[in-house]
């Protein structure tokens, strides 16, 4: 149909009427918008307004479920692995991205120099970020297996530990290994996009800093933190946003253990509803994870408007 | 160096103003030390998964009779597992399959729907194009499940169309967000003028936006790709039987036997899941890192 409008060229349109239609703006709006807004409101927004009351049933696995009101969120606040799993969820968040943002702006800094093969480097380093994240999860866990962990091989080489370290057995130590996993995931992104910002910065703002005797610190502390603030707090809502949600790590990695000590939101809401069979009660925990999520949506709003402040009114 | 950083100073301004004050030794330690320290970090966990991939199983477990980082006798016994013991081959077409179709699907909607938001400018463009954004923000975690029972209820559970129409929830929005960025930076004279040639709409896209923002499709086009190769929880939540698992999928469930794990087989696994996208991803690293740093920068 189209094509033959298109190929119609500046001869008369086979069909003048379509090709008047065509032209209006609103119909061509509507048609246009027609293939996106339908494929977002099935798949996207129904299923969140579904979710949201499959949040107050008790449905299973076949069984659309009866309303029960709050009874799923009055049972989740009493059960001790729920709350472990925000706790979790909360420890992990914070400590990867506190780790994900000083690696990654450090790495941003590094690779902002001049240096031979800088290309090659910066698509090297991007790797981790590319790769399935289960994929290189799985990697992971086998570098963390209690017999043949390569690092506690190391470290018994170099006399540093007398016994190889029970990275997954541990909650403590099963905890810091799927951040570590996931801040190795995290840098590259991190580190890009704050490069992306750091080469817009003008070099004679450090030159006339300098000028006015600001030493390396200063430097960075009033010119590049003020300057890279607009992108670094839209790429630390998407951190955030993804870290919070995590599930394809803990999956590969630990499955939540041991003894739930590595269970995020994601993972239990997960392992309730499909293996579990108790979709009401996943769909619940889920749920329970968008106060959060909006709340980092808000700080990215404000991180904009502060831009658009920073940068004048020709900003778009 | 120092002199060479100087030389080269006047050419490349943007990033190297003030490093001729730095000496070789000082650039060491502060430089080259912690970048040649992160690139091994953030390299190691392939080299690992490249090297146990290639050993015999006595080299996997016995690390004091050689050493670990190097293969004594390199063997072919795990890829020849994997690719022909396994459903590996299978899951791959799948991937494949998805991955193309959900791109297509989900470039071709954005296309349109940025092309709208940004040219046609209908009434309430501009909320459309922030909702389409926020929708980017809603993570697979919180959807999977009443995406489930949708998926149930259309029949196509199990089924390479569970993924495909589901893929592009995540896709369009990240896609349009793109090409609208894209389309802003594309003068609307050219549009003007050939509409006062007599062009019409669908002309002035198929004929003038579309062939000015390749390199704008072109990055959308990677993103999408990679981002549904790598996507995991739909692909775990909807696909039950083997044969139509996508491959990070099959590599993780169907490897992994009882208590037993056959390391070298899933690294083989994880080493021929990743290499496809790395390979891909290596011919477009510029239209990448573009596409990523835009989505942020817009």
């Amino acid at each position: 149909m189209s094509q033959g409008v298109i190929d119609g060229g500046l001869k008369p349109p086979a069909f003048p009427a379509l090709a008047r239609a065509l032209d209006n703006r609103l119909v061509l709006s509507a048609i246009f918008m027609f293939p996106a807004l339908s494929i977002l409101l099935v798949f996207l927004t129904y299923p969140l307004g579904l979710g949201v009351w499959m949040g107050f049933t008790d449905a299973r696995v076949g069984r659309p479920g009866e309303f029960i009101g709050l009874e799923n969120y009055v049972s989740l606040f009493q059960d001790s692995v729920f709350l472990l799993s925000v706790f979790n969820t909360l420890v992990y968040t914070a400590i990867a991205t506190v780790l994900k943002f000083g690696l990654g702006l450090w790495l941003a800094l590094l690779l902002n120099n001049a240096l031979p093969f800088k290309a090659i480097i910066r698509a090297v380093v991007l790797l981790p970020y590319i790769v399935p994240t289960v994929l290189s999860a799985i990697a992971f866990w086998w570098i963390y297996d209690p017999q043949f962990s390569i690092v506690s091989w190391a470290l018994k080489q170099f006399g540093l530990i007398d016994r190889y370290i029970d990275f997954l057995g541990e909650p403590w130590n099963a905890r810091w290994s799927v951040i570590v996993a996931n801040v190795w995931r995290g840098i590259p992104f991190v580190a890009i996009c704050l490069l992306a910002g750091l080469q817009t910065i003008s070099p004679s703002l450090y030159e006339a800093a300098a000028l006015d005797g600001a030493n390396a610190w200063q430097r960075f502390r009033h010119v590049t933190v003020p300057m890279l603030m607009p992108i670094l707090s839209v790429v630390l809502t998407f951190s955030v946003l993804f870290t919070f949600t995590d599930f394809q790590l803990i999956y590969a990695i630990t499955r939540g253990g041991p003894l739930n000590s590595t269970h995020l939101m994601a993972t239990l809401a997960f392992q309730r509803a499909i293996p579990g069979g108790q979709m009401g009660e996943g769909a619940a925990i889920a749920v329970a994870m968008i106060p959060f999520l909006v709340a980092a949506t808000l700080f990215s709003y404000y991180g904009l408007q502060r831009r658009k402040w920073q940068q004048g009114e020709s900003n778009d | 160096m120092t002199d060479v950083a100087r030389d080269a100073a006047p050419a490349a301004v943007d990033s190297t103003g003030m490093s001729y004050l730095q000496t070789l030794p000082r650039r060491v330690v502060t430089l080259y030390l912690p970048l040649a320290i992160f690139v091994f970090v953030l390299l190691f966990p392939f080299y690992w998964m490249g090297i146990t991939t290639f050993k015999p199983n006595d080299e996997i477990y016995n690390f004091s009779a050689n050493n670990p980082f190097w293969i004594r006798n390199p063997t072919l016994a795990n890829v020849e597992k994997l690719l022909f013991r396994t459903e590996y081959p299978e899951w791959l077409l799948n991937t494949m399959v998805v991955a193309i179709s959900a791109t297509c699907l989900s470039i071709f909607a954005s296309v349109l729907a940025a092309y709208a938001i940004t040219r046609l400018r209908f009434r309430g463009a501009e909320t459309t194009g922030l909702l389409i954004f926020l929708a980017y923000l809603v993570p697979p975690s919180i959807l999977f499940i009443p995406l489930a029972t949708i998926v149930y209820g259309m029949g196509i559970y199990d089924t390479n169309w569970a993924l495909i129409l589901t893929y592009p929830t995540f896709l369009i929005p990240f896609c349009t967000w793109l090409m609208m960025g894209y389309f802003k930076t594309i003068p609307y004279e050219l549009e003007e003028c050939a509409l006062i040639d007599g062009a019409t709409r669908l002309q002035i896209l198929w004929k003038i936006t579309l062939p000015l923002s390749v390199p704008g499709l072109i990055s959308a086009g990677i993103f999408a790709f990679t981002l549904s190769w790598n996507e995991f929880i739909y692909a775990l939540a909807f696909i039950s039987s083997s044969e139509n698992k996508t491959v990070p999928v099959g590599v993780l469930t169907q490897l992994v036997e009882g208590d037993v794990y056959h390391w070298g087989a899933l690294m083989a696994g994880a080493l021929f899941g990743s290499l496809p996208v790395a390979v891909f991803y290596s011919f477009f690293v510029d239209y990448y890192v573009a596409s990523m740093t835009g989505a942020v920068k817009e």
